[in-house]
């Protein structure tokens, strides 16, 4: 390229930005895209399975209702302070989005805690039966999710605290992670339905 | 913004008051791998990187060839000793396990690696350190399947690994275990890749490159990722259910507890089909590449070409019961998947017929790259014919499981991608290398592959017809089938003299091939503005886009736009649709953080072959691969506002 032909400055663009701008937004979406339809594949599996059985859940009770029901609850909570994190880092507000990333990391410690209980009270075994097998995969899924964004939570809170909260691409990677999180718990409800409720009514 | 007085080297951009040459040195000390092995084990540069994806899917394709032609001697005559049952189980499962998983898909999306990122304008790929992740991975994977195979504990049940037979009872020890995990290294390889090409493609295409303008290359990638992004969960899934119930006693498979064997199909054809597209659909992108400049003309019918790509992607996942006509399934299930499977002629149908437009309208250059165009084209088409006879159930349950549908898979996918491939290796050799592959071993390459590949797969569906099941280690001299096995076998050695040939000519262009100069079949898309081989960050200045073959288009020199950083890594985002610039984003530079990752994973993955523990303490070192992986390396932060979108 001997010749150049130069038909415009683009000095003036910015180097960050929020949602579909920025680049994190894309990657983070196409992770959930691909997790998202693992829960569907799973969830097809659950029918599937079901489809073999006369009774269903077959010969056990369905998993109590209580720490599952506390768990929709609180994910659907967290909801708020997810959304209050998501508008003060789009704010670039440092003081308000490191309080927020502390709330939502003591709210991802605490639905773990639910999730722990949750696993004593589905009243089979992964090994007791196909049902069991497939209750325990798409609750465990699920688990993982919960520990990875609560595991980003944590290096975030700490990051917000060191010289690199200042960064203001910081403030993009909180919103990817109140994203994330979202999805977590959007994929959460479904779930719910299936593991809960399908026993129970259908 | 230039190099004024008071502005610190960071703040230095490309445009009209840096000269070309001074940009140039200072791109290249910005964006250029250090030198000695770490540098080659901390780069993220797209090109090195797709380079030895390239390179190592073509190991695993000689290695599944040695495979196959192990298998082809055995067979040669009746009652052959050479291989005995266990080792045959565990040559061809090796053989298609190698080819699906280690050779085609990683092939096709490294070349994308390499490729889009030029053909698209850009300086690098989207999240470089995760496809320096993926790479890595996907090596480990290899090779410890290889390794497994070497010790004798190869898998054994085939390439689609069906239960009852590959689950606790039939398949004890690890063998089956390895597979399983093998499948989860190479597909989270592959599911990466998708993420980037995706991103890539949406958003750092070149100004003005509008999703009208982008090159079929480009579009076949996009639409392949986006098949891996929902195949490749299935896949997962339906293996991790598969070491579950082999390590932990789960009960996904075993009927005795409400599991179903027809459950494992379910999941893997609906994996396995789309897997076909995915190999073929970047074929299909090479093969436009090469006609429109071979042609020199853009491909007749761009638009139905595009429509054709995604109708295929769309059709390839309706398509998967196909593969279980013979297991009993309600004959108006049959009777979808039979329509389906017919339907998906139309759209290969119309590229065809666009391709064959193309040719006939322009002035075609018969070099090596055309002649494999052609010869796919040919074997491709008869492919497909025995493809369309397989959908009507009847038939199909009269070859299920036998030498026909051999034949048929290796006519479209020999056919379909392996061909297509090698006229890509002959057509972008030269801007990889910077030097042209030799036309006359080239065509001796080809007529060697065309003869050899015919004279090795057609007597298999004659094979097929009389009955030779697939899988077999031997047969009886009396059934007859002795003199086409042998043929079959004399063209499978023909085959592999083909693609020593090709390594010949590889390795005497490397030294002494003509040099190629930027664009040697003067074609018209973006990767041909560039240098050969392309300089470490691409372009000196990102070009602007005016038409679907921007070289093309213009009489005078590529419009350029300017103002990137040139002593830090900046590549230009742009808008989804139209292109327009949107932001100047960094980009990582080289970290030793993803092969620590990817060590972190394969040990986590082996480790969990042997103990469900694995998944425990191994996620402790991968957690913290990862952080230091994210954990942010900018030294100063750069006083620049935000946007709000």
């Amino acid at each position: 390229m001997s010749e150049r032909h130069f038909v415009r400055d683009l000095s003036d663009l910015p180097t960050h930005g929020h949602g579909p701008s920025n680049l994190t937004w894309w990657g983070t979406m196409g992770f959930m895209l691909i997790e998202g339809f693992a829960f569907v594949l799973a969830g097809f599996t659950y029918l599937y399975i079901m489809m073999q059985f006369r009774h269903w859940p077959p010969g056990m009770p369905p998993p109590d209702l209580t720490w599952g029901t506390l768990m929709t609850a609180a994910l659907l909570l967290s909801l708020v302070p997810n959304v209050w994190a998501k508008r003060v880092a789009e704010a670039s507000d440092l003081r308000g989005t490191r309080r927020a990333v502390l709330v939502m990391l003591a709210v991802g410690l605490v639905t773990l805690g639910i999730r722990g209980f949750e696993f004593t009270v589905l009243n089979a075994l992964w090994d007791s039966n196909a049902y069991g097998s497939i209750l325990w995969t798409i609750l465990g899924l699920h688990t993982v999710h919960l520990l990875t964004d609560v595991g980003d939570t944590a290096v975030l809170a700490v990051l917000m605290f060191t010289r690199h909260g200042k960064d203001p691409r910081r403030m993009g990677d909180v919103t990817d992670n109140a994203l994330y999180w979202n999805f977590v718990v959007g994929a959460w409800v479904p779930i719910y339905a299936l593991l809960y409720l399908v026993p129970r009514f259908a | 913004m230039g190099p004024r007085d008071g502005v610190s080297s960071s703040e230095l951009r490309d445009g009209p008051s840096l000269g070309e040459e001074d940009t140039m040195r200072r791109l290249e000390r910005t964006w250029g791998t250090p030198p000695g092995l770490w540098g080659w084990l901390t780069t993220v540069d797209h090109k090195r990187i797709g380079r030895r994806y390239i390179a190592t899917g073509f190991v695993f394709f000689l290695v599944g060839g040695v495979l196959a032609l192990l298998m082809r001697l055995q067979l040669a005559q009746p009652e052959n000793t050479l291989v005995g049952p266990d080792r045959y189980n565990q040559l061809f499962s090796m053989h298609g396990t190698t080819m699906m998983f280690l050779f085609a898909v990683p092939i096709m999306e490294a070349m994308a690696v390499y490729l889009v990122p030029l053909m698209v304008g850009t300086r690098n790929i989207a999240f470089p350190r995760l496809n320096a992740f993926s790479y890595w991975v996907y090596l480990f994977g290899g090779v410890m399947i290889v390794v497994a195979f070497l010790m004798n504990t190869g898998p054994e049940t085939g390439w689609f690994s069906y239960v009852p037979l590959a689950g606790p009872e039939y398949s004890p020890g690890k063998r089956t275990d390895f597979w399983a995990q093998m499948i989860t290294f190479t597909e989270v390889a592959a599911l990466a890749v998708a993420v980037e090409i995706i991103v890539t493609v949406f958003k750092m295409r070149a100004p003005g490159m509008g999703l009208n303008r982008v090159p079929l290359f480009v579009w076949s990638m996009l639409v392949t990722s986006f098949m891996v992004i929902f195949a490749m969960p299935a896949v997962m899934l339906a293996s991790s259910f598969l070491i579950m119930d082999r390590l932990v006693s789960t009960q996904f498979f075993n009927p005795a507890e409400g599991g179903d064997p027809l459950l494992w199909q379910h999941l893997f054809w609906f994996f396995g089909h789309p897997e076909v597209y995915i190999i073929f659909l970047p074929a299909l992108g090479m093969v436009s590449s090469i006609v429109a400049a071979m042609a020199r003309r853009p491909v007749f019918g761009h638009v139905p070409m595009v429509l054709a790509l995604v109708a295929t992607a769309f059709l390839g996942f309706g398509l998967w019961v196909h593969h279980m006509f013979a297991t009993g399934l309600p004959h108006l299930a049959s009777g979808y998947f039979t329509a389906a499977s017919m339907m998906i002629a139309i759209p290969s149908g119309i590229q065809i017929f666009c391709w064959i437009a193309t040719l006939w309208d322009g002035r075609p250059q018969w070099t090596v790259p055309l002649l494999f165009v052609v010869g796919f084209v040919v074997i491709f088409v008869l492919g497909g014919l025995t493809g369309v006879m397989q959908a009507s159930v009847p038939f199909d349950l009269q070859v299920h499981d036998s030498y026909f549908v051999v034949a048929h898979f290796h006519y479209v996918l020999i056919g379909g991608a392996v061909f297509p491939l090698f006229g890509a290796f002959y057509f972008w050799f030269p801007k990889i290398t910077g030097r042209m592959l030799g036309e006359r071993l080239g065509r001796w390459n080809f007529w060697l592959f065309f003869i050899g590949f015919n004279v090795a797969f057609f007597p298999m569906h004659l094979l097929g017809m009389m009955g030779m099941p697939r899988r077999v280690y031997t047969y009886p001299a009396e059934l007859g089938w002795a003199d086409l096995n042998l043929t079959a076998t004399l063209g499978a050695l023909l085959v592999a003299a083909s693609v020593a040939l090709f390594l010949v000519n590889v390795l005497v262009s490397l030294r002494a091939g003509r040099i190629a100069g930027p664009n040697p079949w003067n074609a018209g898309t973006l990767e041909w503005a560039t240098a050969s081989p392309p300089p470490s960050y691409n372009f000196a200045h990102i070009p602007v886009v005016e038409g679907l073959e921007p070289l093309w288009d213009k009489a005078g020199p590529l419009g350029m736009v300017h103002g990137l950083r040139v002593e830090e890594r900046e590549v230009l985002l742009t808008t989804v649709l139209d292109a327009h610039p949107d932001l100047r984003e960094p980009s990582p530079r080289s970290t030793i953080w993803p092969l620590l990752s990817a060590l972190a994973v394969t040990v986590l993955f082996i480790g969990s072959i042997f103990t469900p523990w694995a998944l425990v303490w191994g996620a402790v070192p991968l957690a913290v691969g990862l952080v230091g992986w994210f954990w942010p390396k900018r030294r100063h932060v750069p006083p620049e506002p935000v946007v709000e979108s």
